[in-house]
């Protein structure tokens, strides 16, 4: 669990350094999810039998097992917009259903139509 | 030096410890909704817990940044959550390399459609140019939104209010709609909904499915990307 937990946070780490180093627009943890990624499915290639080392694959699985409970926070910031909200709700909602919907329904069919010519 | 004992069993003072706990009750309190509800999407713990918090900070006369003060701790367990999808993702790493000409291809499509529809409908409904700005980069993991937003002269705290509630929309109608649309395939709804809910779909995924985990981890971090570049350029030929 320590090991564990020490390696995310050094994943973050070096997404920081590197996003700071190279002026990236992209978040630290993104760059750091990707680095994992990599060395992850490189220790998996040598040597699948090996596999992910237990505590970091439970550590990850609680994590996003309660990923919902970590955007509360932020979440409830909305009350801080309340202003903006109040005035241009109409707008505000039309425009987050409006693409939301028309992002999951874009992402999912062109998904599937692709996937069924191979 | 009592003092300093009594600052080390006690970094927190009560009231943010008050805000922590209410968090975390508001969000244990939305699960057992949601289970009683069958797991039914509509009964998303995220949003309940939300309301729960925001009724409560609100009749107190509370400040969002006292409430903040307490439930940073949380907070910042997003990024090594974030990092975290990097295991189902490397799990599952041959089957995204199988499926890469598919998933670039619903990626691009998704995300650029989720974009410009978003930016067009506030447009249209005479919405203000900050809130279309604030709009934009929505889709996309709350931090990636919020350094967008900042960035193009969106309002970032309205950026992240509407990432999350996008992904609460997304949690809440998109499995049902995509089985409208007679798409069954764990790794389209994975990805739909990492690419149009990023995290907060991605949960509702997650909770059902590894493939769905694996192609929603996938969608998060490659639309992440793709907005942090598609979005500030977009905006640059909007004028």
């Amino acid at each position: 669990m320590p090991f564990a937990f020490f390696v995310l946070i050094l994943c973050q780490l070096v997404g920081e350094l590197v996003r700071d180093a190279l002026k990236l627009p992209i978040p630290g943890p993104v760059i750091g999810m990707f680095l994992l990624a990599a060395i992850l499915g490189w220790r998996l290639r040598g040597n699948p039998e090996r596999g992910i080392p237990k505590p970091l694959e439970t550590l990850a699985e609680g994590l996003i097992a309660n990923l919902g409970l970590l955007f509360v926070p932020a979440g409830v910031g909305i009350i801080a917009e309340a202003g903006l909200l109040r005035q241009d709700w109409l707008p505000i909602v039309a425009g987050l259903v409006g693409s939301t919907v028309l992002g999951v329904a874009v992402t999912g069919l062109v998904m599937h139509w692709t996937m069924r010519g191979r | 030096m009592l003092h300093a004992l009594g600052n080390l069993w006690t970094p927190l003072a009560a009231t943010p410890l008050v805000w922590l706990a209410l968090t975390l009750a508001a969000f244990w309190l939305g699960r057992l909704v949601q289970r009683a509800c069958k797991g039914a999407p509509a009964a998303n713990p995220v949003l309940i817990a939300i309301l729960l918090v925001a009724a409560v900070v609100l009749a107190t006369r509370t400040s969002y940044a006292s409430y903040f003060s307490g439930a940073q701790f949380i907070n910042f367990l997003l990024g090594p959550a974030t990092i975290a999808l990097a295991v189902p993702l490397a799990r599952n790493l041959d089957l995204v390399r199988r499926n890469l000409y598919s998933v670039g291809t619903a990626l691009l499509a998704g995300s650029v459609a989720s974009i410009v529809s978003g930016v067009a409908i506030v447009w249209a409904l005479g919405g203000a140019k900050t809130v279309a700005l604030s709009m934009a980069p929505k889709a996309v993991t709350t931090p990636i939104a919020i350094a967008v937003s900042q960035q193009i002269g969106g309002v970032p705290a309205l950026t992240a209010a509407l990432a999350i509630l996008g992904g609460i929309v997304a949690a809440i109608i998109g499995q049902t709609m995509l089985r409208r649309l007679k798409v069954h395939d764990w790794r389209a709804h994975g990805l739909a909904a990492g690419v149009a809910g990023s995290g907060i779909a991605a949960a509702q995924v997650a909770s059902l499915n590894e493939l769905g985990a694996a192609f929603a981890a996938l969608g998060i971090g490659l639309n992440g990307v793709l907005t942090a570049i598609v979005v500030p350029v977009l905006v640059l030929l909007w004028g």
